[in-house]
């Protein structure tokens, strides 16, 4: 007669096999997480052509406010327009073939360069250049880097399921940051915004705290 | 050792260990959150420099100031326009929706040409230069074959410069067929033209009456020039100005006025009548204007020596107010305590035109209501009616004319008007179809539609079908797919109402001279012409002396040419005009050979015949009676509802796609219906099935019906929404004038 007891026991003898198999799947799903997801996710596009930021920022007299100013209505008019650029660039300039590109495509045929912006952040967001800008004395440095210094234009990466930059997530999957410009979340925005105790109300709406960015 | 389930698991769980070590599900939730809050398929409002653009409305005969906002080059809001004479700083909800007619996926995108059956809906496009040559073909054979009078053109104005245009084409060719769509600017014309002798248009000082007595006119329910009167009407709250509404449907106007008379439809005339005679019998009237500035109101022995009665025994014989009791329903007290109270106003104001005025009316009761503004002396007045010449800066060469231009200009005109069978009227539009479908051949072979959509906004929807689908070329210049380009063989699309420019005289009613200026805010979207080019176009291509009456290039250059020194002024401003602009005072007013307002003008004279209301179509085998009514949520004109101002509309008007009727409760009980449901409607006219919708404003044994619905084309949005209230009702002469003055039609209805 044969009981329970009597069976061959071999649990214990698979427990280091279950151990691997649990490093197995832990290795490769962070791999999977930090390495393969991130490439997945993003899209990378190109610029309609280069351009070079501190090539214009030698000839212009007042920084970056010479390109991208603040209409007389106070709101800002970020990325300039084809008009701003056609003044100097009737004919082409120079020999790069981006130069080619921008006035024989764009600035002949009097259409607007579809330049993808890093920056932009969704709709739900309202921003004020001049509150930051004007009121608050920040620099454009302190969110956007050192852009004015650069020569060439990034790859721009496409988040495949939002369609905004990668460049309001940041670089770092894990969302750490180096430095102020490196994310653009909402985070970022209210770190600055409780350090420095901003508890200005929404114009519109006359409240505070969230009101102030979402109408 | 052996792989078992075990390790599968412990897979399964490293691998969850390890993914949520990761930034994976934390990034992709923020992402997914993102992505569901921002719809990537929802449209955004474009970023960019914001700037404005004053132009004004051509959407409707309104003609309000507006102030487009854009940004960039795309226009995103509409708001009225300040210091605009009028409508100041305000516009209506059309017009405010007016943009997703700009920006309609389904405006005409290229001249089109038929190529299937006519309504079957296929077009094929063409080139400019093939619809032009093609049109102009098809008018040169009519000329050539002797039947240039055949050739009509249907617009919904005769002022400002397109209308003259088309007028100079006509003549040029040698039609006399030019028709403005009816409404009761007709009616008012055609009373001035018979009581003061003078070619003039009905305005009123509405904003400084101080009792307002309204025939049934929609005063906020788009009358007149519609923002204007919404805001008369809220000076009159502020200053205590009584507004009395007759008619026999609680509409809106009627909810907000001081004192409703649901009035039984149709006797509208003899209430006036009944007003008349206790103002003339209490002696209420204004002595100096009647004895020193009327003829007609005493009794009188014509240049014959034939005796007339004048209309003080004319109405004092037939129209006591015990009669006008019997017959309108309002009480013999009521109408005498009313004429009392309209008399002892200083400055009352009498008016008529039911609803938005989109049917002329009996010519009698725009005289009686009329008379009774003679009466109290308030013509030509601080808040009274005035009669204001019509707009004359058009002052081109006279259009040049070749043999064939002659002789068809003698043809009378296809409708009737000016005939010796209705000599005082200009254009009677409604008695086309029923002319061309009794005719062997069409008079009328040729046809241009322009700013109008007649197969929708005429009565007896089938008949004027069954008239388009006899004449053999119709051309249409609409930018949307309108039921009248249904039928039409070649459309020339003209710009959208913010593409172009066009100038925008006399808004309807408006008392002082106006010409605003609609000017181009985007640029065109679509391969569209204006209707100026397009007819110059035309025009040149016909050649001859066709050609030569357009000396100008282009529509741009007629217009500049025509506003003269005018034109950087109206350019800078927007509108010409003159706030001090009095009319003539009663010694210079009336033209009449004794230059005085005739109360009952010479060939006119009713004599001892009683005024009869106009008897509408069926028998007594209706029970019930049908009115149309307006609503400002319905545009009920050539320019349909867009989608926006569509989702305003009521469920008690439109439920679904089903339009309801109003009826009332004690109707309904009466003849076993009930609450939302449906039912078949009949008229001598057609049948429609259609949902109840019990209201307790709207008097017993008449049903109504809005106006605006039923479409079958402008865009999917608005097409098949409920019934077009004119499959329903047909016109009906008005014996004196020739004008449609139908107020309704008798109709049944039954539970489906
Ligand atoms: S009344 Fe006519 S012109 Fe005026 S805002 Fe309304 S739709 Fe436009």
């Amino acid at each position: 007669m044969s009981t329970l007891d009597d069976k061959p026991k071999e649990v214990s003898d698979s427990g280091g096999f279950a151990i691997l198999f649990f490093i197995v799947g832990l290795v490769a799903s962070l791999v999977v997480g930090w390495v393969v997801f991130p490439k997945l996710l993003y899209s990378q596009k190109k610029q309609p052509f280069d351009f070079n930021h501190q090539l214009h920022n030698e000839l212009v007299d007042d920084g970056c406010q010479s390109c991208h100013f603040f209409r007389e209505d106070g709101s800002y008019a970020g990325v300039p327009k084809l008009e701003q650029c056609s003044g100097c660039h009737e004919e082409v300039q120079g020999e790069t073939e981006d130069e080619a590109v921008f006035v024989n495509e764009y600035v002949a045929n009097n259409r607007e360069v579809p330049w993808l912006i890093y920056s932009r952040q969704p709709d739900c967001v309202f921003f004020s250049h001049a509150a930051h800008v004007k009121a608050g004395q920040m620099d454009c440095k302190t969110c956007h880097g050192d852009i004015g210094t650069s020569t060439t234009l990034k790859v721009y990466e496409e988040n495949r399921i939002t369609g905004y930059s990668r460049d309001i997530w940041g670089k770092n999957i894990a969302g750490f940051k180096k430095n102020t410009w490196d994310r653009m979340k909402m985070d970022d925005c209210s770190e600055c915004h409780v350090k420095l105790g901003v508890n200005q109300t929404s114009v519109q709406t006359q409240k505070g705290a969230c009101f102030v960015c979402h109408k | 050792m052996k792989i078992d389930r075990r390790s599968f698991l412990s897979l399964g769980v490293g691998a969850g260990a390890g993914i949520a070590l990761s930034p994976l599900p934390w990034k992709l939730t923020d992402d997914s959150s993102i992505w569901t809050q921002m719809w990537p398929w929802t449209p955004v409002p474009r970023d960019g420099a914001v700037n404005y653009v004053n132009t004004a409305s051509t959407i409707c005969s309104g003609g309000c100031g507006l102030s487009v906002r854009k940004i960039d080059d795309r226009a995103v809001k509409v708001e009225g326009l300040k210091g605009y004479p009028g409508s100041n700083g305000n516009a209506c909800i059309h017009c405010m929706a007016g943009i997703q007619m700009l920006y309609s996926p389904n405006a005409v995108k290229s001249p089109m040409k038929r190529t299937g059956k006519r309504g079957e809906g296929k077009w094929q496009p063409i080139s400019w230069d093939e619809a032009i040559s093609e049109t102009a073909k098809k008018l040169g054979e009519l000329r050539e074959s002797g039947k240039a009078s055949t050739l009509a053109c249907i617009l919904n104005s005769d002022y400002g410069t397109i209308p003259a245009l088309f007028k100079q084409f006509l003549n040029a060719f040698g039609s006399p067929n030019f028709m403005r769509t009816p409404s009761y600017q007709d009616a008012y014309e055609m009373t001035l033209a018979l009581m003061h002798q003078t070619d003039s248009m009905a305005v009123f000082d509405a904003e400084n009456a101080d009792f307002v007595l309204s025939f049934g006119s929609g005063i906020i329910d788009g009358w007149g020039s519609s923002v204007r009167m919404f805001k008369a009407n809220s000076s009159w709250k502020e200053k205590n100005v009584k507004l009395v509404q007759i008619e026999p449907r609680l509409s809106n106007t009627a909810a907000k006025s001081d004192q409703w008379l649901p009035v039984n439809p149709g006797t509208e005339l003899i209430l006036a009548l009944g007003i008349a005679h206790v103002i003339i019998t209490e002696s209420l009237y204004n002595k100096d204007f009647v004895e020193k500035y009327a003829e007609g109101f005493e009794d009188w022995t014509d240049n014959e020596g034939n005796k007339q009665k004048g209309f003080k025994n004319f109405v004092l014989e037939g129209y006591s107010p015990s009669y006008a009791a019997r017959v309108t329903g309002i009480e013999a007290n009521t109408i005498v305590k009313l004429a009392k109270d309209f008399a002892g106003a200083s400055a009352p104001l009498a008016l008529c035109g039911r609803g938005q005025g989109t049917t002329p009316g009996s010519i009698h009761e725009f005289m009686a209501v009329h008379a009774l503004n003679a009466l109290v002396g308030n013509i030509n007045k601080k808040g009274g009616i005035w009669a204001m010449p019509k707009p004359d800066y058009i002052k081109w060469e006279q259009a040049k004319l070749d043999d064939t231009a002659r002789e068809g200009l003698k043809v009378p005109r296809a409708d009737g008007a000016g005939t010796e069978k209705f000599p005082h009227a200009k254009y009677l539009l409604t008695r086309l179809p029923e002319v061309i479908n009794s005719a062997k051949e069409s008079p009328i072979q040729a046809l241009f539609v322009s700013g109008a959509n007649p197969a929708y906004t005429l009565p007896d929807t089938k008949a004027v079908a069954k008239a388009f689908a006899s004449i053999p070329f119709i051309v249409s210049f609409t930018s949307h797919m309108d039921e009248t380009a249904e039928m039409a063989d070649i459309i020339l699309p003209n710009h959208g109402h913010f593409e172009r420019y066009e100038d925008i005289p006399a808004p309807p009613g408006y008392n002082k001279p106006v010409v605003g200026l609609a000017r181009p805010v985007i640029s065109p979207q679509h391969n569209t012409r204006h209707v100026g080019d397009t007819l110059i176009a035309i025009a040149g291509k016909l050649g001859g002396t066709i050609a030569e009456s357009f000396p100008w290039k282009s529509y741009e250059e007629c217009l500049e040419k025509t506003m003269g020194e005018n034109w950087t002024s109206i350019q800078e401003s927007g509108v010409i005009t003159n706030p001090d602009y009095e009319a003539p005072g009663w010694d210079t007013a009336f033209e009449t050979s004794s230059k005085k307002f005739a109360f009952i003008p010479g060939n006119h004279n009713p004599g001892n015949n009683s005024l009869q209301i106009p008897v509408i179509e069926g028998n007594d085998n209706y029970r019930l009676t049908l009115i149309p009514y307006d609503s400002m949520r319905l545009a009920a004109g050539p320019v349909g509802n867009t989608p926006f101002v569509t989702k305003t509309v009521s469920e008690k008007v439109l439920k679904g796609n089903d339009i309801c009727i109003e009826i009332n409760p004690k109707t309904a009980e009466k003849y076993g219906l009930k609450q939302g449901q449906y039912a078949i409607l009949t008229t001598p006219k057609g049948k429609a099935k259609v949902k109840t919708e019990l209201s307790p404003g709207i008097m017993p044994d008449i049903i109504a019906m809005p106006r605006g619905l039923g479409h079958t084309g402008i865009d999917e949005y608005l097409a098949g929404k409920g019934i077009n209230i004119n499959e329903l009702i047909g016109p009906v002469e008005d014996p004196a004038s020739g004008l449609d003055a139908a107020w309704g039609i008798k109709a049944d209805l039954v539970k489906a």
